[in-house]
């Protein structure tokens, strides 16, 4: 099927749609492996507070309070989840962190 | 110098600094512009016919810290994984950094600061709309990230260097880290009003 081949965000279903066509895609939406991947962001000595966090609401859409939140938890455990979802995600938002200058890795939801 | 400031009515962000600090920034993002296009990407040790036939990216980590700090193995435990990445990403965020560094040295030219520094008393004002503004923030984290590399910055490390010698010429470039980071943090500072 050429709709949502990724399953992970159902379509609108419009009120006309064939009754197989709806059964379809919510049997899709179901099949999707919810295997979750996470992005992680490490501490350094060099990254300003300020900036991680404007970092993570600029990059994310995050409140500023999450951001911050999110900001001390690198700070002071050394790292933090920032972000949940499947790997070609999380490759985009850990790209998008190495273009910010931050050091972060991916890896399989614990 | 005082930093950047937001400009309400325009929305812009504003700096001015003096013909030495203009000419310090601009050598800074040379050396990083410098440092992202010679440094070869990768030490290769594939055999020579597989890695002729490679040239879509680099596998694995820069030899140089500063490159391997900017640009970080994306899988810890998954060294195959990291390699596809590194071959997909390092490339274009090479070109995004020297191009971001390239355009705060463009900014600066610009706003007068000429290929010599020979006059003394010389202001650059530089004026920045959002974009270019979150450009500049971007490319002084790399400035950072290269100096702090470089020098051996650690986590609460200050009394270490308080303590070093004047006449050590890493308290210096200790001091320019210091510096551009005051910078960065009144860059923030004016684009999170922005």
């Amino acid at each position: 099927m050429a709709v949502c081949h990724h399953g992970s965000v159902p379509t609108a279903t419009p009120v006309t749609a064939d009754p197989a066509l709806v059964d379809d895609l919510e049997q899709e939406s179901v099949t999707v492996p919810a295997t979750p991947w996470v992005t992680v962001v490490w501490n350094d000595p060099v990254n300003l507070m300020s900036y991680v966090t404007y970092v993570f609401c600029e990059h994310f859409g995050y409140s500023r309070k999450k951001a911050e939140k999110l900001m001390m938890e690198v700070h002071r455990d050394g790292r933090s989840v920032v972000s949940t979802g499947t790997r070609e995600e999380m490759e985009r938002d850990v790209q998008a962190m190495h273009e910010y200058g931050l050091w972060a890795t991916l890896q399989k939801a614990d | 110098m005082s930093g950047f400031a937001w400009h309400r009515r325009s929305g812009r962000v504003f700096a001015s600094f003096s013909g030495f600090e203009a000419d310090l920034l601009r050598s800074l993002e040379q050396q990083l512009v410098e440092l992202l296009r010679n440094e070869s990407a990768v030490p290769d040790d594939r055999d020579p016919l597989e890695a002729m036939l490679d040239f879509s990216g680099p596998t694995t980590a820069p030899d140089d810290p500063v490159l391997a700090r900017l640009f970080p193995t994306a899988y810890e435990a998954d060294e195959e994984a990291a390699a596809e990445f590194r071959r997909f990403t390092e490339g274009g965020l090479r070109d995004g950094k020297a191009r971001a560094a390239c355009a705060v040295i463009d900014a600066l030219e610009e706003a007068g600061l000429p290929p010599q520094l020979e006059e003394d008393g010389l202001v650059i004002d530089v004026e920045l709309e959002k974009a270019e503004a979150q450009t500049w923030l971007r490319s002084f984290n790399d400035v950072r990230l290269a100096l702090a590399t470089r020098l051996g910055v650690e986590e609460d490390d200050e009394d270490r260097w308080a303590a070093m010698d004047d006449e050590d010429p890493r308290v210096q470039a200790y001091d320019i880290y210091q510096w551009v980071g005051y910078l960065q943090e009144t860059l923030v500072g004016s684009l999170g009003r922005a």
